[in-house]
């Protein structure tokens, strides 16, 4: 049975993703060998997708330890109480437009949102909680943890890895 | 003090591929495309159960035969695989494909049985055969062909000494498939003159050309085959050494016979991490496909670009490119660029002699690491055409 178009087309959409998601530096035409496909088609699913926010946006997984930069990393938990019509989204509005804040999730369970929190000193961490975070009215409680080692981050494993002992030639 | 060895062993040719393995090891600073085996590790969840086999101390025996529990999980993935049904009691579990392809040999023939070898293909097919008393009998098979095995190729093979035929497919080392319509062919022939067929599909999960076919699915082939599979490829579990056999069960029985003397049973930690691979890893062996096509493809472009003749192979992880223009042999080729490049490629002569003129290239490597072999791939080979000239 052929294939239709539209299935083809979310076929070759997933394995794009899939690859950039690991390697957003991919090189056009490399990818459309590989996916056995020409390089227009795939920078037009690409601009398709940019333009759907499917691809939201290209980072790079900076690892700031080896950078000789102590970055820090917290992880907040907010307790906070809904607001009336506008749920958790006014008072998360709040937290994710600074800067500072690179993620905000809300969570199932024990608390309400999960805040991640980056900055170059633990000073300036502590302050961002007590003066900005812990004053607001709706915010009944936080507790802060900072990350100690970052084993793996956005699929990378970021300690060393061992070298591969695969012998040279098998059959 | 009297000859200690057998006549019949001393005879063994060596494996040609053991030989360029020795030059390559010397070689501290070498890379190397010549590997038969993946180069992901094997799927955590897989691992992560064979450690907890050790932690609950299963460190006994299994039965002869395998794990039931492993042998039902086998023929429902065989089932949903290849639609082909068999009750437990026809598998047998194995150290490798490997030993299924001695054990089936040795259950099957008498001495002076012709065994049917297509080469290029895995080393092992034919020392086994003899050692099982058998008498191998190679068929060439062409580059015309995409190295497949035709119907007329097999034919003029047969003799009426001729037992069992060998299917390896898809292929190592020429990456070569057969499809439902080049196999339809081949069991007409298998039917008409009742051999059997030793099919060892352990690259069955790396086909990329639509899903593998057995040839054990056509009718009437089911009770003259023996499928041969196992972990080491699809599951990247080559260390492992876990495979099977599922087949008549006549058969199975006196192959499972031999097997009881001589191994025991299979690793028992590596047959409990299996039976999670074969449950729930169906993403993890995707996505290792996926990844094997994607390079699969971008080699077959960088060859395109070099100009060097290679049919495009649909199954394992090779690629077999003709170095003929440069009149050299293989093992010349290979030992001149592994010299000039350091780069390991194994000559097509290790599969057999038909395989003369050809390499073997493996694409069990990151893109990384092949972007950086064949691009030295590309110096030698324009270095070379240099010379010619």
């Amino acid at each position: 049975m052929m294939e239709t178009k539209s299935e083809m087309n979310k076929e070759m959409r997933r394995t794009i993703l899939n690859y950039i998601e690991r390697n957003s530096k991919a090189d056009l035409q490399e990818l459309a060998i590989m996916l056995g496909t020409d390089e227009v088609m795939v920078a037009n699913e690409i601009a398709e997708m940019e333009k759907e926010k499917i691809i939201c946006g290209y980072h790079t997984l900076i690892d700031w330890d080896r950078a000789g930069s102590e970055m820090i990393t917290a992880l907040i938990e907010v307790r906070v109480t809904p607001q009336r019509d506008q749920g958790f989204d006014r008072i998360a509005e709040r937290i994710y437009n600074f800067p500072e804040v690179t993620a905000v999730y809300l969570i199932s369970g024990g608390y309400d949102l999960m805040v991640i929190l980056e900055g170059w000193t633990l000073k300036g961490v502590s302050q961002f909680v007590s003066e900005k975070l812990a004053p607001v009215e709706a915010i009944m409680s936080t507790a802060t943890h900072f990350i100690l080692k970052k084993y793996k981050d956005h699929g990378t494993i970021m300690v060393p890895q061992k070298k591969s002992e695969r012998m040279l030639v098998t059959p | 003090m009297r000859n200690p060895l057998s006549e019949k062993v001393v005879a063994l040719e060596p494996s040609g591929i053991r030989k360029f393995f020795d030059i390559v090891n010397e070689m501290t600073d070498a890379i190397s495309l010549g590997v038969g085996e993946p180069d992901f590790d094997t799927p955590w969840r897989i691992r992560e159960e064979g450690i907890y086999s050790l932690e609950r101390g299963r460190t006994f025996y299994t039965s002869n035969a395998g794990l039931k529990e492993l042998k039902i999980e086998i023929t429902k993935y065989i089932k949903r695989k290849v639609n082909v049904s068999y009750d437990q009691q026809d598998v047998l579990v194995t150290v490798g494909g490997s030993e299924a392809i001695d054990l089936a040999f040795r259950a099957m023939l008498d001495p002076g049985d012709e065994v049917l070898i297509p080469q290029p293909s895995y080393v092992s097919y034919l020392p086994c055969a003899i050692l099982a008393d058998g008498v191998p009998v190679v068929i060439p098979l062409k580059h015309e062909n995409e190295f497949k095995l035709t119907a007329e190729e097999l034919e003029a093979a047969i003799t009426p000494k001729t037992k069992i035929l060998v299917m390896p497919f898809p292929n190592n080392p020429t990456g070569a498939i057969m499809t439902a319509e080049d196999l339809k062919p081949i069991v007409d022939v298998v039917l008409k003159h009742d051999i059997f067929v030793v099919s060892d599909e352990i690259y069955s999960e790396l086909s990329y050309m639509g899903d593998h076919v057995s040839i054990a699915s056509f009718p009437g082939m089911q009770e003259r085959t023996i499928l041969i599979n196992g972990f080491s490829k699809g599951f990247a579990m080559t260390g492992w050494r876990l495979g099977y056999a599922c087949g008549p069960r006549a058969i199975i029985e006196q192959m499972t016979k031999v097997h009881q003397y001589a191994i025991m049973c299979a690793p028992t930690n590596s047959q409990y991490a299996a039976i999670e691979g074969l449950r729930n890893c169906d993403d993890e062996v995707q996505k290792m496909r996926e990844a094997y096509n994607q390079r699969r493809r971008f080699l077959m472009h960088e060859l395109k670009r070099m100009q060097l003749e290679c049919f495009e192979p649909y199954g394992a992880f090779y690629i077999f490119p003709c170095i003929k223009e440069f009149g050299m042999t293989s093992e010349e080729f290979a030992t001149r660029f592994l010299a000039e490049e350091k780069v390991a490629v194994v000559p097509g002569t290790a599969f057999g002699e038909c395989g003369e003129g050809f390499l073997r290239i493996s694409y069990a490597y990151s893109l990384e690491d092949l972007k950086e072999a064949i691009g030295r791939l590309g110096h030698f080979i324009d270095r070379l055409r240099a010379e010619q000239k």
